[in-house]
C-alpha cells in the first residue's frame, strides 16, 4: 500500500499516513503542488516553520518505463515567493516508489540551533541529529554516506549554500554513478536548510516494489513508447550525442543566445564552448560522451567530462551553464566553466541563477568580463566561506542587482532567466512570464517549436501564435512533470503520433485506470491554475507576469528584436 | 551573371569529413535546396535550415552574402 511519510521538525516526530483518496492518482509536480497548495500558508515566510517542503516520485518511477525516474520537490519558494516545483533525476524517486512512499513531507522547524538527517527505509522515516557532515559540499557528503551505509544508499542533500539558507541554494540528489543532479532552481536548498536537515538517507532493502495493475498491457505500451524515444532523431541521436550543448551554436545562429548579460544576442567565442568541440573534448579526454541521469534513462543527455590530464572534472555539464558562464559573461574556456560546473553541484547553488548572478555581477564591475579564475575564487573564497559578497552573489541575479544598483537585471518573479533571449525567441519570452515558476525554460520549452522544428513551426520573432504555444507547452509539461518523466520525452512526444497514448496506456496499466488524452490534458490545466492560485494568494499579480523593462526598451543583435507583448496579451495566456 | 558568394555553415555531424564553415560560389537566386543536394545531402536529413539567422524554405532563393546555416534535427534543453 502507498503511504505518506510526514516529519515534523518543530517537535521532531514522525508519521505513516495514509493516502488521501484524492491525492491517489497523482504524483510528482502535481502532488507537491496540490500538498504546498492544500497545507502551506500562501503567506508564509519561505524560511519560516510554516513553510513545508515535499517530495514526490512521478506517477511511473520505479516502474521499467524508460526515462520515468524523475523526483519532484516542491515548497514555496524563498526566491520567488510563489509555489516551487523543480524534478531531478538520480536514484531516489525509484527508491522512494518500490518502497511505496507516494510523497515525504517535511513540516516545522527545530527550536535549536542542532542540525539533523532523515532516514527513509520500509519502516518509515526516522530523524536522527547529524553533526559530523555540516559545512561539508555535496560530493563529501555523498562518500561519506556511501562509506557508512553503503554504495546503495540514496541521498538527498545540501551543500554549504543550503545551510546558509542562499536563495539559489538547491537540492542535491546522488546518480547512479556517484555524483550529483540537482532540484536546481527556486532555493528548494535554502528550504531544506531552515528545517536544519543536512541529508535524507534512502535505504530500499527489503521494499515491496511496484504492482502493475496490468503487466502485460504496461508491457506492451512500453515498448512502443521506449521506441518512440529511440526513433525520433533528437531524443534517438541529438542528445545522446552532443548532448543539450549543442543548442549554443544553434541559439547563436539564431541571434537568440544572451551573451553579456542581456546586451547582444550572439557570442564571438561560441566555438569554444559549443556542443560539437565539447563532445570532441570529451572523446579526447576519454571522458564518456553519454550518460543517464538515472537507471532507465534511453535517452543519455548527460555525459562525463574529464580535464587536460585525463581526470574527472565534471558530470551533468549542461547547455544553460555553459551558456551562462560563457556567453553570458564571456568566459571562452570549458575547463574554467566545467570546475566552476563542479564547484556550483558542491557547493549546492543553481547554476542557472547563479551564472547569471555572476553576469550582473560583471555588469557591476565587481569581476571583469571573462574572468573564469576570478568566478571560479569568489565559488570557492567568497560563496564557499559566507562572505559577505559570497552571500550576494549566492542569493541570486535580483539580489545582486538590488544590491550594486543594475538595472540590466534579468529575472522574471527574481528567478534568472536562462539561455534563450526572449526579445528573438518570443515563445519563450511567454513562458518566463507566466510560468508559476518564475523564469524557467522548461515550464514550457517553446525552442523546440520556435526553433528547432519539433512539434510544428513557429517563427520565434513575430508575435503570432506564441501565447498559444506557450499555453499548450506549459499544460502538457505539468502533466509530464506529475508522470516522473524526463522532460526531453516531449521531443518524440510532440512528433510521433504513437508516444503520448502509450504514455498514457502505461499509466493506466500501472494503477488499473482509463484515462484518456483528455484527462491528462485536464491534470495539467488543474496543476497551472492552482499553482498560480497560490502566487496570487501570495501576493503576486499580473505585474509580476512580466519581462524588465529593458527588453522592451534595448534591440538585441543580430535582429534588433525588441520584446513587443503588450500586457494584455500577455494575460490572455490565462484564458484557458 | 556573375556568381554569387555564400558562406556556407555546418553543424553537429553534417561536419564529419566536410568542413565547419566556407564560402562557396553559386549563380545567382540559387535555392536552398541546391545547395544542400549539392553538398550530398539528403533533405530527409535537415533539421534546422536557416539563412542568416533566420529559417528559411527549401526553395528559398540565396543572394550574394547570404549565410547558409544547417544543422540537423537535434535539441536540448
Ligand atoms: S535524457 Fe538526460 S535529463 Fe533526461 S533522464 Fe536522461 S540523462 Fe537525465
Amino acid at each position: 500500500m502507498d503511504k505518506i511519510l510526514r516529519v515534523n521538525m518543530t517537535d521532531l516526530t514522525t508519521a505513516v499516513e495514509e493516502v488521501p483518496a484524492e491525492w491517489a492518482g497523482l504524483g510528482g509536480r502535481a502532488l507537491t503542488s496540490t500538498i504546498v497548495a492544500k497545507e502551506v500558508p500562501p503567506t508564509c515566510h519561505a524560511l519560516g516553520p510554516n513553510n513545508k517542503l515535499v517530495f514526490a516520485p512521478g506517477l511511473l518511477s520505479g516502474t521499467a518505463a524508460s526515462n520515468s525516474g524523475r523526483l519532484s520537490a516542491g515548497a514555496k519558494s524563498p526566491l520567488t515567493g510563489g509555489i516551487k516545483e523543480s524534478n531531478v533525476g538520480g536514484t531516489a524517486a525509484q527508491m522512494f516508489a518500490r518502497l511505496g512512499i507516494k510523497a515525504l513531507i517535511v513540516e516545522g522547524m527545530p527550536k535549536g540551533e542542532g542540525w539533523y538527517a532523515l532516514k527513509v527505509g520500509k519502516d518509515g522515516v526516522t530523524i536522527e541529529e547529524e553533526r559530523g557532515l555540516l559545512g561539508l559540499g555535496n560530493f563529501a557528503v555523498i562518500d561519506a554516506l556511501q562509506a557508512l551505509l553503503g554504495k546503495k544508499t540514496g541521498v538527498i542533500a545540501i551543500g554549504p549554500a543550503g545551510e546558509m539558507k542562499l536563495t539559489s541554494a538547491n537540492i542535491s540528489v546522488k546518480d547512479p554513478s556517484g555524483k550529483i543532479r540537482s532540484h536546481g532552481r527556486g532555493g528548494l536548498g535554502a528550504v531544506m536548510g531552515s528545517k536544519r536537515i543536512k541529508f535524507i538517507a534512502i535505504d530500499d532493502e527489503g521494499a515491496p516494489g511496484i504492482q502493475l495493475a496490468d503487466p502485460e498491457a504496461f508491457k506492451r505500451a512500453s515498448r512502443v513508447f521506449t521506441k518512440a524515444l529511440m526513433d525520433h532523431p533528437v531524443s534517438g541521436q541529438g542528445l545522446p550525442t552532443y548532448g543539450t550543448n549543442v543548442l549554443v551554436n544553434i541559439l547563436h545562429e539564431a541571434g537568440g543566445l544572451p551573451t553579456r548579460n542581456f546586451t547582444h544576442g550572439q557570442f564571438d567565442g561560441h566555438e569554444q564552448i559549443c556542443g560539437e568541440t565539447m563532445h570532441d573534448t570529451i572523446v579526447a579526454r576519454g571522458g564518456k560522451p553519454r550518460h543517464g541521469c538515472h537507471a532507465g534513462c534511453v535517452i543519455q543527455c548527460s555525459q562525463v567530462y574529464h580535464d587536460k590530464e585525463g581526470q574527472y572534472l565534471t558530470s551533468g555539464f549542461e547547455y544553460e551553464t555553459i551558456w551562462g558562464l560563457g556567453a553570458n559573461c564571456l568566459i571562452a574556456e570549458l575547463d574554467d566553466i566545467a570546475l566552476a560546473d563542479n564547484l556550483m553541484d558542491d557547493l549546492g547553488i543553481d547554476s542557472i541563477e547563479t551564472a547569471v548572478a555572476f553576469g550582473v555581477a560583471m555588469e557591476a564591475g565587481l569581476l571583469p568580463w571573462g574572468d573564469g579564475k576570478e568566478v571560479v575564487r569568489i565559488l570557492r573564497e567568497e560563496i564557499g566561506k559566507g562572505t559577505a559578497l559570497g552571500r550576494v552573489i549566492g542569493s541570486g541575479a535580483g539580489a545582486v542587482g538590488r544590491t550594486y544598483g543594475v538595472t540590466r537585471v534579468p529575472v522574471v518573479k527574481n528567478q534568472a532567466i536562462p539561455a534563450y533571449d526572449p526579445r528573438s525567441v518570443k515563445g519563450i519570452g511567454i513562458t518566463y512570464c507566466t510560468s508559476p515558476m518564475g523564469a524557467d525554460h522548461t515550464a514550457g520549452y517553446t525552442i523546440a517549436t520556435n526553433i528547432l522544428n519539433v512539434g510544428g513551426q513557429v517563427d520565434p520573432l513575430k508575435k503570432e501564435g506564441q501565447v498559444e504555444l506557450s499555453r499548450n507547452l506549459q499544460i502538457a509539461t505539468a502533466a509530464i512533470d506529475s508522470t516522473g518523466m524526463c522532460i526531453f520525452i516531449a521531443f518524440p512526444a510532440l512528433d510521433i503520433p504513437e508516444c503520448l497514448p502509450a504514455l498514457i496506456a502505461m499509466i493506466n496499466a500501472r494503477f488499473g485506470a482509463k484515462l484518456t488524452g483528455e484527462d491528462v490534458t485536464g491534470l495539467g490545466k488543474t496543476v497551472l491554475k492552482l499553482e498560480r492560485a497560490f502566487n496570487l494568494a501570495a501576493g503576486l499579480t499580473s505585474a509580476d507576469d512580466r519581462l524588465p523593462e529593458f527588453f522592451s526598451s534595448d534591440p538585441v543583435t543580430p535582429h534588433q528584436a525588441v520584446w513587443d507583448f503588450t500586457n494584455e496579451e500577455i494575460d490572455a495566456f490565462w484564458d484557458f | 551573371m556573375a556568381p554569387i558568394t555564400v558562406t556556407i555553415k555546418l553543424f553537429a555531424h553534417f561536419r564529419h569529413g566536410r568542413f565547419k564553415e566556407a564560402d562557396h560560389q553559386f549563380p545567382p537566386g540559387v535555392a536552398c535546396r541546391e545547395v544542400i543536394l549539392g553538398l550530398g545531402f539528403r533533405l530527409g536529413e535537415m533539421g534546422i535550415v536557416m539563412v542568416n539567422g533566420q529559417h528559411a524554405p527549401l526553395d528559398h532563393p540565396l543572394s550574394e552574402r547570404d549565410t547558409l546555416a544547417l544543422f540537423p534535427l537535434v535539441g536540448g534543453g
